[in-house]
């Protein structure tokens, strides 16, 4: 079928690459081949002669596909990254959720923009989850060094465990600092004083 | 004066070292900035960041803005090159297998003569080398064929593929290149992981190459000149600051913060005193101007320098020679360099162009004030680039 485009997708982790063709074929019947090795990226995607290439902006093998923006690369047709006229918008919010295309020269923005869109809609998903993750990380490490903290406090002060808490709340409101700030100061000090 | 933070991207290397000591040392500070920098995992990514918006200037190998200008790289942002952020500091090296048999064949890794190092490559390696790169518009990839293809050098050729920096090492202990061409702290990273040697540093191709410059786009510059001329003067200080061999420790220290280069300070002191160890048994070498900050007008983005790199780009991809040193003349500002820098009180050279290799050891010329001295600047077989002479 004429209107079938081809894609790459490049990316490591299976769930993820799952989900972006999930996202991709939801509503339209396109051809997507998804890369996972790192070594010889440029060959593999060279191979497959794609019309859209999607890469996830913070992997570090992005450059190796630069060599595709070359006419005279492994790729015979010229590979931009997106489209001209595409409009800035769509590149922008692109760049602002963490997907980069690469576009086969020619393809027309009313083709790509359906795809990009998809991407756009997954990847921002992905960065929302790794927000979510980060953040009860730290909550995690938070609330660990507070309870090293009271520990210290506990020990050195002859208090209970609430009077420790106390304390600690009272110093980070009175400095303006975090909870989790004040705690590790303390923790790093007696650290040196013990 | 209100203090504005401004987004700035850059690469984890050790040339980006004016960025950051500008804001760690408070020179950042002094013009009223906040630099909030912005690591970036490829130059892609920097280039995207600054062509779209995310950041307002960036760290960014010198080709780039000049590839861009000449419509290669599938992206147009029209980009301005403020400054010349480093010169020089790259490293050539070989994996050990490569390593040994150059031994074997009496060769001393003298770390100096690009002419018997081709030679003693080809002789234990007669078909085109694979060299890993950075990126394909990059001092790299220009110094690399430049020394395999001046004419007259026994030399095997060059294969380039582009390796992202931290997979440098691996791709060379897995076999998929045989040498590389790359910036510090990276080649030292592979001596130190034993799966490379150093041959040469970039220095001894081109004395004085323009590596990494202060970009920005241009129609940025044009719409807040102010802000520019607080960001080009805080990244000047800096270099200067660098270029002070007393502080060489502290800036060390600086760059290896977790946050920065997340590296060994000792590492990066090797790169900055120019002091490299070259094998893993610990074999030292030390090189005149390795990397440069400051010395010899160090920060002015000749049109000259521009237009060589446009050169050579344009001969390998089949460009128009003149209309590409055209094109990327422009992108090299001397005048807004001038603009922003003079009242510093730095001295400033009569004319924003060169021949370039022509100066055969540090020269005094006619700057505006008297007279300034601008050093070494030959390729190592001796020719030389006029812009205005190309046919």
């Amino acid at each position: 079928m004429i209107d079938r485009l081809s894609i790459v997708v490049v990316e490591k982790d299976r769930d993820r690459a799952v989900q972006i063709v999930d996202a991709l074929t939801a509503e339209t019947d396109h051809e997507v081949f998804v890369i996972t090795a790192e070594t010889g990226l440029a060959r593999h995607v060279a191979d497959r002669q794609p019309d859209i290439v999607l890469i996830d902006i913070d992997n570090p093998s992005r450059d190796t596909l630069e060599e595709l923006t070359l006419a005279s690369g492994p790729l015979e047709r010229p590979v931009a990254m997106f489209v001209t006229g595409t409009g800035g918008d769509l590149v922008k919010q692109a760049v602002e959720a963490g997907v980069s295309a690469y576009v086969v020269d020619g393809l027309k923005p009313e083709r790509l923009s359906p795809v990009l869109d998809a991407a756009i809609a997954r990847f921002q998903m992905f960065k929302q989850m790794r927000l979510e993750l980060d953040e009860a990380k730290r909550a995690l490490e938070d609330r660990k060094v507070i309870d090293r903290a009271k520990g210290v406090l506990m020990k050195a002060r002859g208090v209970t465990e609430d009077e420790a808490y106390a304390l600690l709340r009272k110093a980070a409101m009175d400095q303006g600092r975090r909870m989790a700030e004040v705690a590790e100061a303390l923790v790093t000090a007696a650290g040196l004083l013990s | 004066m209100k203090t504005v933070t401004l987004p700035v991207a850059y690469i984890p290397l050790v040339d980006a070292a004016p960025l950051i000591v500008a804001q760690e040392m408070g020179f950042a500070e002094a013009e009223g900035l906040n630099l909030d920098l912005i690591q970036a995992p490829s130059w892609s990514s920097v280039r995207d960041m600054l062509s779209f918006g995310r950041v307002d200037a960036a760290h960014m190998l010198s080709p780039i803005p000049v590839a861009m200008a000449l419509g290669l790289g599938g992206v147009s942002t029209a980009l301005s090159a403020v400054s010349v952020m480093s010169v020089n500091g790259d490293v050539i090296g070989v994996n050990r297998h490569l390593a040994d048999h150059l031994k074997a064949a009496g060769y001393q890794f003298d770390f100096k003569d690009p002419v018997a190092a081709g030679r003693a490559l080809s002789y234990v390696h007669p078909t085109p080398i694979r060299f890993g790169v950075p990126f394909p518009f990059s001092m790299h990839v220009e110094l690399l064929h430049y020394w395999m293809d001046a004419a007259g050098v026994a030399a095997p050729g060059a294969e380039i593929k582009v390796i992202p920096p931290p997979l440098m090492a691996e791709a060379l202990a897995a076999g998929e290149i045989d040498a590389f061409c790359v910036g510090e702290p990276w080649g030292s990273i592979a001596v130190e992981n034993g799966s490379g040697e150093l041959l040469l540093p970039g220095a001894a191709i081109w004395k004085f190459s323009p590596e990494k410059v202060l970009a920005v786009r241009s129609e940025w510059a044009e719409t807040e000149p102010h802000l520019l001329g607080r960001l080009s003067r805080a990244t000047w200080q800096a270099g200067r600051w660098l270029a002070s061999p007393s502080n060489m420790a502290l800036a060390s220290e600086i760059l290896a913060r977790k946050t920065y280069l997340d590296v060994p300070a000792l590492i990066i002191e090797r790169s900055l005193t120019g002091r490299l160890i070259i094998s893993p048994r610990g074999d030292a070498r030390q090189v005149d101007r390795f990397i440069e900050f400051h010395h010899g007008v160090a920060n002015f983005p000749w049109r000259s320098q521009a237009a060589w790199i446009a050169n050579q780009i344009a001969g390998r991809v089949g460009l128009d020679r003149h209309t590409a040193i055209e094109a990327a003349r422009s992108v090299f500002r001397s005048d807004l360099y001038r603009r922003d820098i003079a009242p510093l009180g730095a001295e400033m050279p009569g004319a924003s162009e060169k021949v370039e290799g022509s100066i055969r050891e540090a020269t005094a010329v006619a700057s505006d004030a008297g007279k300034l001295f601008l050093l070494e600047d030959g390729f190592f077989d001796g020719r030389i680039f006029d812009p205005t002479a190309e046919d």
